[in-house]
């Protein structure tokens, strides 16, 4: 029986095994589940194509954001001309821009850890499989090991904004995604324990204040930047850069700031950007009806 | 024990956005209303209550009742024309906004479904996070169903022996139960019984426990 509660279980195992931790999370499934590991795999095959025709259907079908609050940005962003930004990583935003107001317009998404913070695990992967001629399976494998990360996320701290902030929805996202992403990559064990360290604690405090208690502002462009992070965070692991506090231990902490986070900045809408003066006057807009 | 246990809870649920608690939670309560009426809707009355009442446009949350009241999943894409598809079905709908009060979770709908015989049922639920649904009341009788798992509802005469003639039944059927609960409003009148189980309840059995005398309405669920 494969078991695991923390990160450090996952490098472990995957050390004495000398596989990926995608592996050992594969398993884990099918023992849970009491499926066939063939069973839980063609699952997941249906999840990454659930999540690739996001980012196509985002860019490409024609939908409004709900209560017309703001305007689309994805195509907009995807072909701008370029100041800062390669075209690699412009393609990484505008993916998580574009699967995120999909989602806002109730396109079908694949909610990875939840619906809001959909955007960052396609956009990461797909792009990171275009730049290292991966295959299928390996991203479908680098799937298993977010979500490996995810599980240990929401058991040993959280995955709702309503019970830890956005840090616990696109920070997860970020986190799970800079492990995939360095395994994708074939890194150590050690690689993504650091990758998810060094992406959670860089977004650590981040509250949940969505404007009118919509999943559109703040959350749309949150995904853009869990995207990004997501890399820089693999980036550096890759690069041999350690986190000097280790995973499990950042994970722990992220979910005692959830905790001592005030209610106010838990999804309630009663904080942050939702109360600024913009925010409030389009909530009252849209709880008349005018919109 | 873990809180969460499978990895498909963390990538996935597969859903129409934008929100898990306020589309994906809300097309469920819809969906187990549905399925307690048992049949064809021919009207609903919605009420929004809490967080459900401020944001039930901009999430969906109309569509979504709407379309788990028609029977839809929560990854179908017709939900987002629910209300269009209500209309082409004959089902009269209506919104409304309710405090129902301190005690219910901020993200709550009541719906009351009606069909075109006359028989009305009303069912509480709220959307507790995730796309985790808890119903807590049906047809005023207090309940917990989490429509995770197969179940049978039951209301009933509060008489002695009439839990364990249904029991009987399943076990006779070899239908193992996980979880039970009676509830009642007033003493000596109606009871009503939830009993969660781990094998879908075939229409055979429903026949046989509609056949005792003292049982007015009995229902097998589905995970939905
Ligand atoms: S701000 Fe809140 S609702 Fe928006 S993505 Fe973050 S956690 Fe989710």
């Amino acid at each position: 029986m494969v078991d695991f509660e923390t990160l450090s279980d996952l490098v472990k195992l995957a050390r004495e095994r000398d596989c990926k931790i995608g592996e050992i999370v594969w398993e884990y499934e099918a023992e849970v589940e009491g499926i066939s590991k063939e069973e839980v795999w063609n699952k997941m095959v249906k999840h990454w194509n659930v999540m690739k025709d996001s980012i196509e259907d985002g860019l490409k079908e024609s939908f409004e954001l709900p209560c017309k609050i703001t305007e689309r940005f994805a195509g907009k962003f995807l072909n701008a001309k370029r100041v800062f930004l390669d075209d690699f990583m412009s393609k990484v935003v505008a993916r998580a821009l574009a699967v995120s107001e999909y989602n806002s317009a109730m396109g079908l998404v694949c909610a990875a850890p939840t619906a809001g913070a959909s955007g960052v695990l396609p956009a990461t992967l797909c792009s990171a499989a275009e730049k290292l001629n991966a295959k299928e399976k390996d991203i479908v494998l680098a799937l298993f090991t977010a979500s490996g990360i995810g599980l240990v996320i929401a058991n040993k701290a959280s995955i709702a904004g309503s019970e830890a902030g956005c840090q616990a929805e696109v920070g997860a996202a970020a986190a799970m995604a800079a492990g995939a992403l360095v395994e994708l990559a074939n890194s150590t064990p050690e690689q993504v324990d650091h990758a998810v360290a060094i992406a959670l604690k860089s977004i650590m405090g981040l509250i949940c204040d969505p404007v009118a208690g919509l999943v559109i502002s703040p959350c749309i462009k949150r995904n853009a930047f869990g995207a990004v992070l997501a890399f820089l965070a693999a980036e550096m692991a890759l690069a041999g850069v350690k986190s000097l506090i280790p995973a499990d231990e950042v994970i722990e902490a992220m979910g005692e700031v959830g905790r001592l986070m005030h209610p106010d900045l838990k999804e309630t809408s009663r904080g942050g950007i939702a109360t600024t003066p913009t925010g409030e006057k389009i909530r009252e807009k849209i709880f008349k009806g005018d919109f | 024990m873990k809180k969460v246990e499978s990895i498909f809870e963390i990538i996935g649920p597969i859903m129409v956005g934008p929100s898990s608690s306020h589309t994906a939670g809300a097309v469920r309560i819809g969906k187990i209303a549905r399925e307690i009426l048992g049949t064809k809707p021919v009207k609903a009355i919605i009420l929004f209550h809490g967080s459900f009442a401020e944001t039930f446009r901009g999430h969906g949350s109309d569509k979504a009742v709407v379309g788990g009241i028609l029977g839809f999943s929560t990854d179908d894409l017709r939900i987002r024309k629910a209300l269009e598809v209500a209309e082409r079905e004959g089902l009269k709908i209506e919104f409304k906004t309710v405090d129902l009060g301190e005690e219910y979770h901020p993200n709550t709908i009541k719906i009351i479904l009606e069909d075109a015989s006359g028989l009305k049922i009303q069912v509480i639920g709220s959307s507790i996070g995730g796309g985790n649904i808890i119903i807590t009341e049906i047809n005023g009788f207090e309940t917990d169903l989490s429509g995770d798992y197969y179940a049978l509802i039951a209301i009933h005469d509060d008489k002695p022996g009439m839990v364990a003639k249904i029991t009987t039944i399943l076990a006779k059927h070899r239908i193992n139960i996980a979880k039970m609960r009676v509830s009642r409003i007033k003493r000596g009148a109606l009871a009503f019984s939830s009993i969660e189980v781990d094998h879908e309840i075939s229409k055979e059995v429903v026949g046989e426990i509609e056949k005792i005398k003292e049982v007015r309405l009995v229902r097998a669920l589905k995970p939905i």
